[in-house]
Parts: structure tokens; C-alpha cells; sequence
């Protein structure tokens, strides 16, 4: 069912103008009615977003500290650029990222006696089989049994959550911890960090690397040709010989495999453990990242970093004035709310 | 172990799960139904879970500070309609995507409502609780055995609920209405053709879908007597409504039976954790998401949604 989803992601028919301009304008607004809501909490605007603009910028840790939460944001939205190319709506991004994560934690705590050149590769490939596995399902089902995709991978984090839950609370439990969570990894999984004394790591290089790749893929391979004509238009792809449920699929797994592998680097970069909490939301403003970046892969990159400064930022917003870091995640729906509604003004106009 | 089987075998068992599976299908059932209205319309709406919550919001706060339940439904109702008419006025009258949007107001809801709820009471010890529904025993049936206490010791919002459903399989199949609700929804031009005013038909269908995710939230907020708020306290109900509407086949009466279905999957992982049955409770609170994929599998192949389902209305746009 539901197979007419239209002109999502037409970039192309856009003029460029308008595509940079209306989500620059959208972050503007959204910032202004932020300031209201910040406001309503009885705090100075002015005073909390020069908090969150220091927080996010104003120091080598600080943007140290942004760059670490830019890092899976850009790599699960890239992911999702590819996705959505071929009209495969993937709300699922948090549960890939925790089925990546697991697999990896798995390998990582196998194979301790491993060095760090071998055994982080390994256990970045584990997490994106983990997280293309868990991605591939809902294709398949679409392909299959019609099933909706966008309420099976929402469904399917639930259950992503709840059975990493159950294995760091149970089984994967280290003995006498008192937290919920997985044995350390041994320190030849850890990646290196960037910038002492702050998050940054190397995971973020390999997100860089990802956007030319991701842009190979989608602009250069006939793989990316194929998908994109797929989610352009199914019936004309099949018609000219295109297997349209493998392209789904395929672009699935890239998609959850980058979600896996943006686990995978949250796992040796930030948490050196799978444990309750971990990274989970990400996978939801990803969306907003791929789509603010109009699924382009620079774009991409300017949304994530911008996301992960606002993340950042916000928390540092809420330690320096109290406002409530809820504000941050309501602030990402009016920004997607704004950009769609300055498509229909950019559309009556072009 | 055996302790625990045999305690799931009685009869003072079956008669708690009986009457909790009916309770929690309530905040599954009265966002479904809304659903189904404004999917018939043409109108896909995916925010249901951040209308819930706000609207779940709404009826805490001001069932809090007046004391009165019954103006804390009146608010989230309010709250789920505003909600509604944002998810109407973008869909409708500025033709966006109906997917994204849904998917931001989802974003959005959550967000918002915790952001209000520190704001209003920050990081309290103690978590404020609000003044709820108490059971309502129904003079005679609820003495009835078994029956009774399953049936007739409810609140009053559980009673209403299941009032809903005939009512909105009436104006769905048996009114001039719900002929023009399913015209705007199957062929929109030829309603438009035939005098049915469709934006106005889908605005009110939208609209009618927000009100009810509002209250299901605030049956969320203000079912339970001793409860406090929480941001993720919907936790994933909007979306298995969601799926409920396919599984219901876009049928009201359909809705209460797979409504029902998941109240028992749901009130299964809150009695049997209570047991200690051995089975991890992740494991049960897995169940309902679970048993919704499986469902989907079994009954999404060949279900035919409203034609015009996701396909903004354009007049005089051939």
C-alpha cells in the first residue's frame, strides 16, 4: 500500500537560489520563535543563544565538542539521502544504529586480542552489516508483503531499544557493574581523540570521507542512477529494465548500514561500551538533516554540522541559563515545519 | 515458576488482565478512529504521537492546577485540534508533503511538550501529580461476576470511548457526510463536481483527527489515579494507531477489535512483569510492535487505501 508518496525529493526542478535560501530563512524564523519560547521560560533570548553560540563555537573544546555530535548526524544523514533517493522513507535510523552498535560490541569484545588496525575495521564492518541487516527488513517486507515502511521502522526501533536494553541489562550485563551496561571495550577499539580533553574524535574524518563517497554513489554509479530512478518513478524504472524491490533493498542497506556504522563510531568514539541511553535521537533529527540538506551531500554536511552545533549548543544553553533542552528537539520540528512551508511560497512564485 | 502459571490461570487474574487489556486500548482506539476519518479524507496525518503528547500535556496541566479532570479533557481536546488545524492548514492549504509534515510535528510534540512541562515545574524530587479519573461502578452491572469488574468498574472516558466507535461508523457508512468524507478522499474532483466543498470536508476530517489523538493523550495523562507526566509516556501508541487504521481497513468497528488486540498485548507485559514469570520484561514490552509488524505482514498485500490518500486537492488544476 501506499506507493504515491510524491515528489519528495525532486531537487533537481528547484532553482538553486531557493533551494539555499528558504532553509537559511526557515533556521532564521525558527530562531525567532524560539526566542519567544525562551522567553515564555523566563529567561533573556539574547542571553541564552549567546550561551548556546559560545557553547557551540566560542572555544576549541566547544567546537570540539560540536564536532563530536555533528559526527553521526552526517553519516546517518547521508545514509538517509540515499534512502530517500529511492522513495524508501526510513524513520528506523535509531534501531539500525543500535543493531550496528550491538554487532560491533560483539566484535569488540570477541576479539580483544586484536590491534586497533584490525580490530576497528572489523568492528566497523560488523556495524554496518548490523545496521544494513535491521535496514534491509522493512525493504523486504515492503517489497514482499507491501507493508508500509515508514510505521515497520518506526516499529522496528522499539524493538531495537528494548532488545539492546535486555541484553545490557541480562546477558551482556558486566558482572557486579552497578549501571546497565556491556564490559569496556579494550582500549585497541577506541578511536583516537582529536582535540585532549574534549569528544572530538576520529570517527569525524571518517564521517568527512563518507560525503564524497556518498556523493560517488549517488552521482557517479550507475547503482545511484538506478536508485534515484526507482524513487523517481517506479513505473518508468521497471519499464526500462530496473528491478525496482532490489534497488529498494539495496539502498536499505546502505542506508542502514551507514546508520550501523555511525552506531559503530558512537560506540568507539564516545561510549567505549553499549550501554541504556545510548545515542538514539540522532536517528530522528538525521531526517531533518537530510532533508534541510536537500538530500546533496554538501548540503548534508552544512545541515549536520549545523544540528550538532544546535545540539551542543543547547545543552550548553541549558547548564549556563536553565532553559529546558526540550527546546532544542521542539526547535528541530518548526524548523522542518518552516522549510516545507517556504516551498509552497518558493512554488507559487517559480 | 509454576507458581506464576498458575496465578496467570486464575480466575482473579483473567478478570484484572481482562479489565486492563480493555482500559489501554482506549488511548490506541480514540486516535485510530480519528484516523480513519482523516485518512478517508485523504489526508494522511503521521504527528498523531506529538499531538498525543501535547495534547496529553494539556490535560495534565490544567486538570493540575484546577483540580477538574473534566476541563483538563476540554484542554487537550483543544490542544489536539490546534495541532490538527497546523497539520490541515499545511497539507491543505499550502499542499505540502503530508509525510514530512506529520513527521515534524512528531518531532516537534515531544520536544515542545518537555519543554513546557521543566519549564513549568524544573527538576523537581517530588513529581507533581494531578487530579484524575476515578473508577466509575455502573448501579447493578457491575456486581455482575466477572463481567462486572472487566466491564463496569471503568472510568467514565473508557465508557465514552467505546460510544465513539458506533457513532463514527454511522456518520462514516450511513450519512450524507461520511458519503462526502469518502468522496474527498476516493475521487476528489468528482465530489468537488458534484457540490462537495473538499477542502472544508478534509480541513474538518484533519481537524476531528487531532481533537481525538488530543484526547487520547489526555486519557494517557489522566486515566491512571497517582500519575505524573512524562515526555515519552505515549511511548510509540500514535504509531500503532497508525498501523491500526490498516489493519482496521479504514473501518470503525474493525478499530475496536484491533484496539482490543493490543489493550491485551499491552496490559499482558504490564501484569505478567508484575509475576515474575521469568520471561524479561523488554521481551513483553516488545510484544505490541511486535504483533503489529506480524499483522502488517498478514494484511498489508492488497489493501486498498483511499485513492487520494497523500494527494493534495488542487481546484481547477487538471
Amino acid at each position: 500500500m501506499m506507493k504515491k508518496f510524491i515528489g519528495f525529493f525532486n531537487v533537481k526542478e528547484r532553482p538553486i537560489l531557493a533551494a539555499i535560501l528558504s532553509p537559511v530563512l526557515a533556521v532564521l524564523v525558527a530562531f525567532g520563535i524560539g526566542a519567544i519560547l525562551i522567553t515564555i521560560a523566563g529567561t533573556n533570548p539574547l542571553v541564552a543563544y549567546q550561551a548556546l553560540f559560545v557553547g557551540a563555537f566560542g572555544s576549541l573544546h566547544g567546537f570540539g565538542e560540536t564536532l563530536a555530535k555533528t559526527t553521526p548526524l552526517l553519516i546517518i544523514g547521508l545514509g538517509l539521502a540515499v534512502a530517500f533517493k529511492s522513495r524508501m522513507f526510513n524513520i528506523g535510523a535509531p534501531g539500525q544504529l543500535y543493531m550496528g552498535a550491538l554487532a560491533a560490541t560483539v566484535v569488540g569484545l570477541t576479539f580483544t586480542g586484536l590491534p586497533a588496525v584490525l580490530l576497528i575495521p572489523l568492528m566497523m564492518a560488523a556495524g554496518f552489516l548490523g545496521g544494513a541487516t535491521f535496514g534491509a527488513i522493512p525493504a523486504l517486507l515492503k517489497a514482499r508483503f507491501e507493508v508500509h515502511e515508514i510505521i515497520c521502522t518506526v516499529l522496528l526501533n522499539y524493538i531495537a531499544l528494548f532488545f539492546v536494553n535486555y541484553l545490557v541489562e541480562g546477558p551482556m550485563k558486566e558482572p557486579g557493574s552497578y549501571i546497565a551496561a556491556t564490559s569496556m571495550l579494550p582500549s585497541s577499539a577506541w578511536l583516537p581523540r582529536l582535540i585532549p580533553g574534549t569528544r572530538f574524535h576520529a570517527g569525524f574524518l571518517i564521517a568527512l570521507l563518507c560525503i564524497p563517497l556518498v556523493y560517488l554513489i549517488l552521482e557517479k554509479l550507475t547503482l545511484g542512477y538506478r536508485i534515484k530512478a526507482v524513487g523517481a518513478s517506479s513505473g518508468s524504472a521497471r519499464y526500462g529494465g530496473i528491478s525496482v524491490p532490489k534497488y529498494m533493498i539495496l539502498a536499505m542497506i546502505i542506508s542502514g548500514g551507514l546508520a550501523g556504522l555511525a552506531g559503530t563510531i558512537e560506540l568507539s568514539g564516545i561510549f567505549f561500551r553499549l550501554q541504556q541511553g545510548f545515542t538514539f535521537e540522532v536517528g530522528f533529527t538525521a531526517i531533518i538533516v537530510a532533508y534541510l540538506g536537500r538530500c546533496h551531500p554538501i548540503g548534508v554536511g552544512l545541515a549536520a554540522l549545523l544540528f550538532g552545533a544546535l545540539i551542543n549548543g543547547g545543552q550548553a544553553m541549558h547548564r549556563m541559563t536553565g532553559v529546558p533542552v526540550g527546546i532544542i528537539y521542539a526547535f528541530q520540528g518548526i524548523v522542518l515545519l518552516l522549510v516545507l512551508a517556504s516551498e509552497y511560497l518558493v512554488r507559487r512564485k517559480g | 515458576m509454576r507458581m506464576g502459571w498458575e496465578i496467570i490461570l486464575s480466575q482473579a487474574f483473567l478478570v484484572s488482565f481482562l479489565a486492563t487489556t480493555i482500559r489501554l486500548a482506549v488511548p490506541i482506539l480514540i486516535p485510530t478512529l480519528g484516523e480513519i476519518f482523516a485518512q478517508k479524507s485523504g489526508v494522511l496525518n503521521l504527528g498523531i504521537e506529538g499531538m498525543m503528547i501535547t495534547g496529553a500535556l494539556g490535560a495534565f496541566l490544567t486538570s493540575y492546577y484546577t483540580g477538574n479532570p473534566w476541563l483538563g479533557v476540554l484542554s487537550g481536546l483543544v490542544v489536539g485540534g490546534l495541532f490538527g488545524l497546523l497539520h490541515a492548514f499545511m497539507t491543505i492549504t499550502l499542499s505540502v508533503n503530508q509525510v514530512l509534515t506529520g513527521l515534524a510535528i512528531f518531532a516537534l510534540g515531544p520536544g515542545l511538550a518537555g519543554f513546557l512541562f521543566r519549564t513549568i515545574f524544573g527538576v523537581t524530587l517530588i513529581p507533581p501529580i494531578t487530579t484524575s479519573f476515578t473508577p466509575l461502578h455502573i448501579p447493578l452491572l457491575s456486581k455482575i461476576p466477572v463481567l462486572g469488574p472487566v466491564l463496569f468498574q471503568q472510568n467514565i472516558l473508557v465508557y465514552l470511548a467505546f460510544i465513539f466507535v458506533p457513532i463514527c461508523g454511522f456518520i462514516l457508512f450511513k450519512t450524507a457526510i461520511g458519503l462526502k468524507i469518502t468522496g474527498a478522499g476516493e475521487n476528489p474532483r468528482a465530489a468537488d463536481t458534484l457540490g462537495v466543498n473538499v477542502y472544508r470536508i478534509r480541513y474538518l476530517c484533519v481537524i476531528f483527527g487531532g481533537v481525538m489523538a488530543g484526547f487520547g493523550g489526555a486519557f494517557m495523562a489522566l486515566s491512571t489515579p497517582g500519575q505524573t507526566f512524562m515526555e515519552y509516556m505515549i511511548g510509540g501508541r500514535g504509531w500503532i494507531a497508525i498501523a491500526l487504521v490498516i489493519f482496521a481497513k479504514w473501518n470503525p468497528y474493525r478499530a475496536l477489535g484491533g484496539a482490543l488486540l493490543f489493550g491485551g498485548a499491552d496490559a499482558l507485559q504490564m501484569r505478567v512483569q508484575a509475576l515474575g514469570i521469568g520471561i524479561p520484561h523488554h521481551f513483553l514490552l516488545m510484544l505490541p510492535f511486535v504483533l503489529t509488524i506480524v499483522i502488517l505482514v498478514m494484511i498489508s498485500k492488497g489493501t486498498s487505501e483511499p485513492s487520494a490518500l497523500t494527494i493534495p486537492y488542487k481546484r481547477g488544476n487538471l
